[in-house]
């Protein structure tokens, strides 16, 4: 099962790479991982797509916990929870294909933030499955180039 | 105002304050202003010959003393050769500060000579580890240092000192107080879930304890003796636990697992109740995990959180420190009794009789387990002993006479060939008036046989017993068992070093015992020489050890030598 973990840490160097390194040595796998300073700038946040059972899961967290610099993990897969990645998309126009792609791009709510005469490059934020549709439906007028950050994640209320 | 003193100054101080005696190093171009500072200090610096001796002689000194083991390396190959030691304290959760030297700041990441990125390199291997990038952190790093290394589950720290640290100056003052607010062990386990146990324990008609090495790092090993004679459950101690109850009890089943008693491993497979205390299931003990105590209820109390489920699915799970979780278990027992297992501890006996560990001294050949026996006539059970790793450790943790917690240093979860000979000068520091030995095998014994300049020049009477079959016996076994005894590369005969002659080029005793009427002799002169003794006991080649549980095997399926 897909999980979602939000990591507290401390904001110091180093502590990334105690994370995604104890993710390798462990055999765990990640999906994506998003990492970035929080309310309080003595602390960030990691959020963390991870996949397996509630016993794999569990023991993901608990490795977590033992790290020095880690203040709390919440597995927000067992909240209600909003969950948002970005995209950068870089798609090959024509003069023909130009105008259906801004109408795709439009019902998606993405934003198109540089147009050339070969290439557009669009904006899209949303969770996972949002992102994962826009993408099937422009593949055909050919991706140029992709950039995703991951997902992040805050628990609702 | 206070006065300036030097970094170097304020780790010597900082030390000291952490009650640091003994320190295990060698020095190096970064280290020059901490050495500089050591010349002065009344800190003993014991001068290893290898830094990867001073990793595993601070790892001895803490196992045997219950006290912080620290070691000093340089940069670059100084750091890296304390990697094994390190990795070694990690598996075996033991309470350690590894300091070592670094470029200064400014030549960080340059690829500078002596430089390695040893807080990277340590990462997985260290409970946690730091970078001094700033003077005014020094004093704070150390303190937070020792505290994460001697609190909660134990285990090494590295503090990386750049070489300008050492140089820069500032006022000391020593933190009263640490705060971590990420790093808050739990030391009391849940009252609730001790009932539970309590009940379980109870209404078990099978139950056997596995003490683990939490139970000797907690000190908590009164508690544990307290424990069985108030509820009759016998006793089976891991590799690591060896000495948490004394060998010589009715309630011990002694070891379990791949080399465990064939008593242990019957009874832990028919329980229908595993009390697990500070142990963490390993593979060794387990077998196949599927296949492990299939009938049983298992109680898991460890301080860690992260070893409750890792391997087997406790039913009741407790996270605490053993020696406050069992005084808690053992005040709630006077108060609701659990009854000896009659039934049980008649089966329990009956096998101990039917499956005892057993061995043949036969013929003008010296049997290794014949050495052990030995030992135990000669020292009564009251010496510390090392060992290295392979057959004669294991002969060791079966046949010895194990009476006392942190008497038997043994590399448990790395496996460690090469760790016995310096683990055991850090004993003899830390016991300066107690029998250290050091049981080592011919293969082990080379991987770190240098320190015998150590303990020649420092005069630390360790005694060294080479179980000489001039082979990798290990190995071999597994190669004769598995690999329809094709011998490949164990085989040392004719290329083995004379052992006494190594000793006497480094001015220490050594000795030979060939024939088992030379053995009693022979120890017992090693053990009344005043000093260091490197003893050679040339044993049968082709003893392997029994009983025999095959990796990933079932442990009431065992293999039994053919010979008894």
């Amino acid at each position: 099962m897909r999980h979602v973990v939000s990591v507290i840490v401390e904001n110091k160097p180093g502590v990334l790479a105690r994370i995604a390194g104890l993710f390798s040595r462990r055999g765990y796998n990640i999906d994506s991982l998003a990492v970035g300073i929080t309310e309080n700038p003595d602390f960030s946040r990691i959020t963390l797509v991870v996949h397996g059972d509630d016993i794999i899961i569990e023991q993901i967290v608990k490795q977590l916990y033992k790290l020095i610099d880690t203040y709390k993990v919440i597995d927000l897969t067992k909240q209600t929870h909003i969950e948002r990645e970005m995209a950068l998309v870089k798609i090959s126009v024509t003069a023909s294909t130009r105008s259906e792609i801004i109408e795709i791009a439009d019902i998606f709510r993405a934003k198109i933030i540089d147009v050339s005469e070969k290439n557009l490059v669009i904006e899209l934020t949303g969770d996972q499955d949002k992102i994962e549709g826009f993408l099937v439906l422009i593949k055909k007028f050919g991706i140029v180039e992709l950039v995703r950050t991951g997902s992040i994640a805050i628990q609702r209320g | 105002m206070t006065d300036k003193i030097k970094g170097s100054k304020i780790l010597l101080e900082s030390l000291k304050q952490e009650n640091v005696t003994d320190i295990f190093g060698y020095p190096g171009g970064v280290l020059l202003d901490i050495y500089d500072e050591i010349y002065n200090s009344d800190i003993n610096h014991f001068l290893v010959r290898h830094e990867q001796a001073a990793a595993h002689a601070a790892d001895g000194y803490a196992r045997s003393s219950g006290k912080v083991g620290v070691c000093l390396a340089t940069s670059g190959p100084g750091a890296t050769n304390l990697v094994t030691g390190i990795a070694n304290a990690y598996m075996d959760s033991i309470p350690m500060v590894a300091l070592t030297g670094q470029v200064s700041v400014n030549l960080i990441g340059k690829d500078s000579f002596q430089e390695a990125d040893i807080t990277g390199i340590t990462m997985p291997i260290t409970k946690h580890n730091f970078l001094v990038k700033s003077v005014k952190d020094l004093a704070e790093t150390i303190k937070k240092a020792f505290y994460i290394a001697r609190t909660g589950r134990p285990g090494p720290v590295l503090i990386d000192l750049p070489k300008d640290i050492t140089q820069a100056r500032i006022p000391f003052e020593y933190p009263k107080d640490i705060n971590i607010p990420s790093y808050k062990p739990t030391y009391k386990g849940s009252i609730k879930q001790i009932k539970v146990a309590i009940d379980l324990m109870q209404k078990a008609l099978k139950p056997v304890i596995l003490a683990g090495g939490g139970i000797i790092a907690s000190n908590a090993s009164a508690e544990l003796r307290e424990l069985v004679s108030l509820t009759g459950i016998p006793v089976s101690s891991t590799l690591m636990g060896i000495g948490s109850y004394p060998y010589n009890d009715k309630l011990s089943l002694k070891m379990p697992g791949m080399h465990g008693t064939a008593y242990a491993n019957y009874a832990v497979h028919d329980s229908d109740l595993i009390i697990a205390i500070g142990m963490r299931f390993d593979d060794r003990i387990t077998g196949k995990l599927e296949t492990f105590a299939p009938k049983a209820k298992i109680i898991h109390i460890d301080i860690d959180p992260a070893e409750i489920g890792k391997c087997i699915q406790p039913t009741v799970p407790i996270v605490g420190d053993a020696k406050q979780v069992l005084k808690d278990m053992i005040e709630l027992l006077k108060e609701t009794p659990v009854e000896p297992k009659k039934e049980w501890l008649e089966i329990v006996q009956d096998l101990k009789e039917k499956h005892p560990l057993s061995y043949k001294q036969t013929g003008d050949v010296i049997y290794p387990q014949f050495v052990m026996e030995t030992i135990n006539q000669l020292t009564k059970g009251e010496a510390i002993i090392a060992t290295e790793v392979g057959t004669h450790q294991m002969w060791a943790a079966q046949f010895l006479n194990h009476l006392h917690p942190r008497h038997f240093l043994s590399s448990g979860g790395l496996g460690t060939m090469g760790f016995g000979f310096p683990a055991a000068i850090g004993a003899q520091v830390a016991n300066p008036d107690k029998l250290v030995i050091d049981i080592a095998g011919d293969g082990s014994i080379q991987m770190n046989i240098q320190e015998l300049s150590t303990v020649a020049y420092y005069k630390l009477p360790v005694k060294v017993i080479i179980i000489n079959n001039r082979y990798l016996g290990m190995v071999r076994q597994w190669q004769e068992l598995f690999y329809e005894g094709r011998y490949s590369h164990v085989d040392l005969e004719g290329k083995q070093p004379d052992f006494v002659k190594i000793a006497e080029a480094y001015d220490v005793l050594g000795l030979r015992a060939e024939k088992p009427s030379e053995l009693k002799k022979v120890l017992e002169k090693a053990f009344s020489h005043n000093g260091p003794v490197f003893v050679d006991v040339v044993v049968n080649r082709e003893e392997s050890v029994y009983p025999f549980v095959p990796a990933g095997g079932v442990l009431n399926k065992m293999l039994f030598s053919e010979r008894t």
